[in-house]
């Protein structure tokens, strides 16, 4: 059998993607009694726990473009995003009814009061607000994470019906290590090559470990950075930028392409977040828990939703994120009403100012359909960039 | 009972009570102890009203300043719009929190207090995260601004509507091992428990007394105002006082006008006066609006209606579910009250919360004012008027204003729906009454 070609690859992903009833998760959950799936918001859980249950991560990450809103506005006034409602559509049209738990992690106050909606309205399912330190030293934060994943630890022995053991833990944390080091190189490439990669591709490919078990998904990455290495494809005189503020609602696949057809080569980004959160690998000895405590306090990626300790550090992530892929400039686009991004973002650009890095901003909705604004700023935007540098 | 005098000759005897005079002085005094900052030496940590650890600020002889209060007293005297369209001028977003850009925007125009004066830079920043993700990038804003110590204190939020040890102990260590030590070093004065714990024993007495107040409002026609009326009366426990004897007086006072009113079957003081006749009893959810708070109350006071209880009162301290602080277990109880701040609740928490209201102060139905930039208070609003109708029975009803953006205030808007309510409520009267006829 031939190697799959990019294009074969990205039809797959872009079905699961498409797929609002989310039949490869059910699909899993058939092919063996017994199985459970737990649903999770963005920004990061740690999923390596859920694994060693035997279970299946399954990321929710609202409705997209594609499903209408029905019933979800009545839960929300006009000034809140998208995303809780259409997550709420997806669970009250049945959409999850598959589902066997859903973990809120803490990243604002929107997802945060949407755990106790999902209590209210779905009183039969399992669902869990995931705290996480903001905190970083060991014996505090440190600990007090420790008790949180212990207290999930638990919760999933319960609904599974067995307990999940260090052993386990460990062989999950080793195929999540390998999930997270092949999406470092899908990133790595992709900054060194971008017109081999497309930015929608390379979400596409990304977001298919939403739903599909981690070891299927590594495959498709590894299937994908291979195939696209190996096609040639034209060299365009796009200017290269960092997307900042997409981490929770994500943005329709047509903005991403936008930017793309705009003149813009996306090297980098913070989609999916979860994907990549822990940096490096998680040790496999010792004890699996406190390894993982151990990655997020101290080995993990910055982003709106966390606290930096450190003034100096503030929005240092970034300007290293434009260095290291060789970036011209950063575009920040988030969900319209998104707190953390956008009180964030006043703080970034200032950074990326005395940086001397060019940056524009917009606002997006999950559904936003008019992109021909976004074209035409990001199209002057990637024009400018380039006036800048022959200058 | 019929009252003779004329409202106006009570309201000016009213505004002569002893608790308002004394909270008047303790206001000024302690702005002036602020704006005076600079020449006294003293030092000044900022916080947050929920989560607001007073006891402790005083026990390093820190001036305790609430970017918060300041806020809300810009948009008292309608200058928080200009801030706000200052901080949107510098890149701010239309849409996130207007607390938030208040006070950045009255910094960028000089930082000048209610008394007209300049508060100081803060020494340190003691956020005290609690119950809202906007006060974690608020004060990353302002130590951009200040670039002075920040503490953070994590409280973990009441996702389960229970307290744990994981919990307390987490706050516990926080408290010892991270906050104290910085008070120590940036106040220079070494930690005393003793002290603190004479504040708790303190803050437990004034304590008993507001809830005394704010459950008077069980009687028939309510003494007070529970929201409106209420917003003045927690002012001094949720903001730089609880711990101190002025409070403790201020409360005292309060308590004793309180009784007077009911043994006098009086209705709450209202800026006209107090009020005639009590038609309608409510329970209000969400924060109020400042920039038009007087016309505010008005549109409710007009109408005879009263507001009974509300959770807004309850965001610097839940204490009428028995709450106090514990001087035995001084650091436990901070921790304690922090997770029970009404923003650090449950969504269940919070309809249990309001729809228990509706029950015991007999209220005729919710009120919900949704604020435009707060995510914490308004996201999951909706739900919770339709779960509060449903286990009460009574009629609630949706208002959207903002907190102290002018330009989401609309008069005729909220008038509307405040009168459709009204409306309802009496046809439900009506029919309840039929349906004990039939
Ligand atoms: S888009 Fe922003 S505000 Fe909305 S749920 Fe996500 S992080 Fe919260
Ligand atoms: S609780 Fe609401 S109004 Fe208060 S700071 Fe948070 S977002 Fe702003």
């Amino acid at each position: 059998m031939s190697a799959p070609s990019t294009g074969d690859i990205v039809a797959r992903c872009q079905d699961l993607y498409e797929d609002l009833d989310f039949t490869a998760a059910r699909q899993w959950k058939e092919a063996k009694k017994g199985r459970k799936v737990i649903g999770f918001m963005p920004v990061y859980i740690p999923r390596e726990i859920i694994h060693a249950a035997g279970m299946l991560p399954l990321g929710i990450l609202g409705g997209g473009d594609q499903l209408e809103v029905i019933h979800g506005d009545a839960y929300y006034q006009s000034y809140i995003c998208r995303i809780p409602r259409s997550t709420i559509e997806l669970g009250v049209t049945g959409r999850l009814d598959f589902v066997d738990g859903m973990l809120f992690p803490s990243i604002c106050d929107v997802i945060r009061n949407l755990s106790g909606m999902w209590k209210v309205m779905f009183p039969r399912v399992y669902s869990r607000y995931f705290d996480v330190p903001q905190t970083y030293e060991d014996e505090i934060g440190g600990t007090f994470y420790v008790g949180e994943m212990t207290e999930l630890r638990r919760d999933l022995e319960e609904i599974g019906g067995r307990k999940i053991t260090d052993k386990a833990l460990r062989g999950s944390i080793d195929v999540y290590n390998k999930n997270r080091r092949l999406i470092r190189r899908l990133y790595e490439a992709r900054a060194q090559r971008p017109w081999q990669m497309p930015a929608w591709e390379v979400y596409l490919v990304v977001r298919a470990g939403m739903v599909l078990p981690v070891e299927a998904h590594s495959e498709i990455i590894e299937q994908y950075i291979a195939a696209a290495l190996a096609e040639d494809k034209p060299v365009r005189d796009n200017s290269r930028v960092v997307l900042s503020g997409l981490f929770c609602e994500q943005p329709p696949l047509n903005l991403i392409k936008s930017l793309e057809l705009s003149g813009c080569y996306v090297v980098d980004d913070d989609l999916l977040l979860v994907t990549r959160w822990l940096i490096g690998d998680v040790p496999l000895d010792g004890d699996p828990i406190y390894n993982l405590a151990q990655a997020f306090l101290h080995h993990s990626e910055s982003t709106a939703a966390k606290y930096e300790p450190d003034q100096e550090e503030k929005g240092r992530y970034l300007v290293r994120a434009v260095k290291r892929t060789g970036a011209e400039g950063v575009i920040f686009t988030s969900p319209s009403f998104c707190d953390p991004a956008l009180l964030d973002r006043p703080m970034l650009q200032s950074v990326l100012k005395s940086a001397g890095i060019p940056f524009i901003a917009f606002k997006y909705a999950e559904n936003s359909g008019q992109m021909q604004p976004i074209r035409e700023q990001a199209g002057t935007f990637a024009d400018s960039i380039k006036l800048w540098s022959a200058a | 009972m019929k009252i003779t005098i004329s409202p106006k000759a009570v309201a000016k005897d009213v505004l002569k009570d002893a608790s308002m005079k004394k909270q008047k002085e303790m206001m000024a005094e302690h702005f002036d102890r602020l704006a005076d900052a600079g020449h006294t030496g003293a030092k000044v940590a900022s916080t947050f009203v929920p989560g607001n650890l007073n006891e402790l600020i005083m026990c390093f002889d820190l001036v305790n300043n609430l970017p918060e209060v300041n806020a809300i007293q810009s948009g008292m005297r309608r200058q928080s719009g200009a801030y706000v369209m200052e901080a949107e001028k510098a890149g701010h977003s239309e849409d996130v929190c207007t607390y938030v850009k208040s006070d950045i925007g009255m910094m960028a125009k000089g930082n000048i207090g209610p008394n007209g004066r300049k508060l100081p830079s803060p020494d340190v920043l003691l956020l005290s995260y609690t119950g809202c993700f906007t006060f974690m990038k608020w004060f990353e804003l302002l130590r951009e601004q200040f670039k002075c110590e920040t503490i953070f204190l994590q409280t973990p939020y009441m996702a389960d509507g229970t307290v744990t040890p994981n919990m307390v102990a987490y706050m516990v260590k926080q408290l010892k091992e991270d906050v104290i030590p910085k008070l120590e070093r940036v106040s220079g004065v070494k930690f005393d428990i003793d002290r603190l714990r004479e504040y708790l024993k303190k803050s437990a007495q004034a304590e008993d007394d507001l809830v005394y107040i704010l459950q008077s409002a069980r009687n028939k026609p309510s003494p007070i105002d529970a929201y409106f009326g209420g917003i003045y009366y927690i002012g001094p426990i949720f903001g730089a006082f609880r711990g101190t004897d002025d409070a403790i007086d201020y409360y005292r006072f309060l308590r004793q006008e309180v009784d007077q009113r009911i043994a006098a079957g009086l209705g709450p003081v209202t800026p006209d006066g107090p009020m005639e006749k009590e038609k309608y009893r409510l329970v209000v959810e969400g924060p109020p609006n400042y920039t038009n708070f007087r016309q505010f109350w008005k549109m409710f006071y007009e109408e005879g209606a009263v507001v009974v209880a509300s959770s807004y009162t309850k965001v610097g301290g839940t204490y009428d579910f028995g709450f106090r602080h514990d001087p035995s277990r001084p650091l436990e109880t901070l921790a304690e009250y922090c997770l029970g701040v009404y923003t650090n609740r449950s969504l269940p928490m919070r309809i249990d919360m309001l729809a228990a209201y509706v029950e015991e102060y007999e209220a005729d139905g919710l009120l919900i004012n949704s604020i435009k930039s707060c995510n914490s208070f308004s996201a999951g609003q909706l739900l919770i008027m339709r779960e509060v109708e449903k286990r009460t029975g009574k009629p609630a009803a949706f208002i959207e204003t903002d907190l102290v953006d002018p330009r989401y205030f609309s008069a005729a808007n909220v008038k509307n729906r405040l009168e459709s309510y009204f409306q309802m409520v009496e046809q439900k009267r009506g029919g309840a009454a039929k349906g004990v006829a039939a």
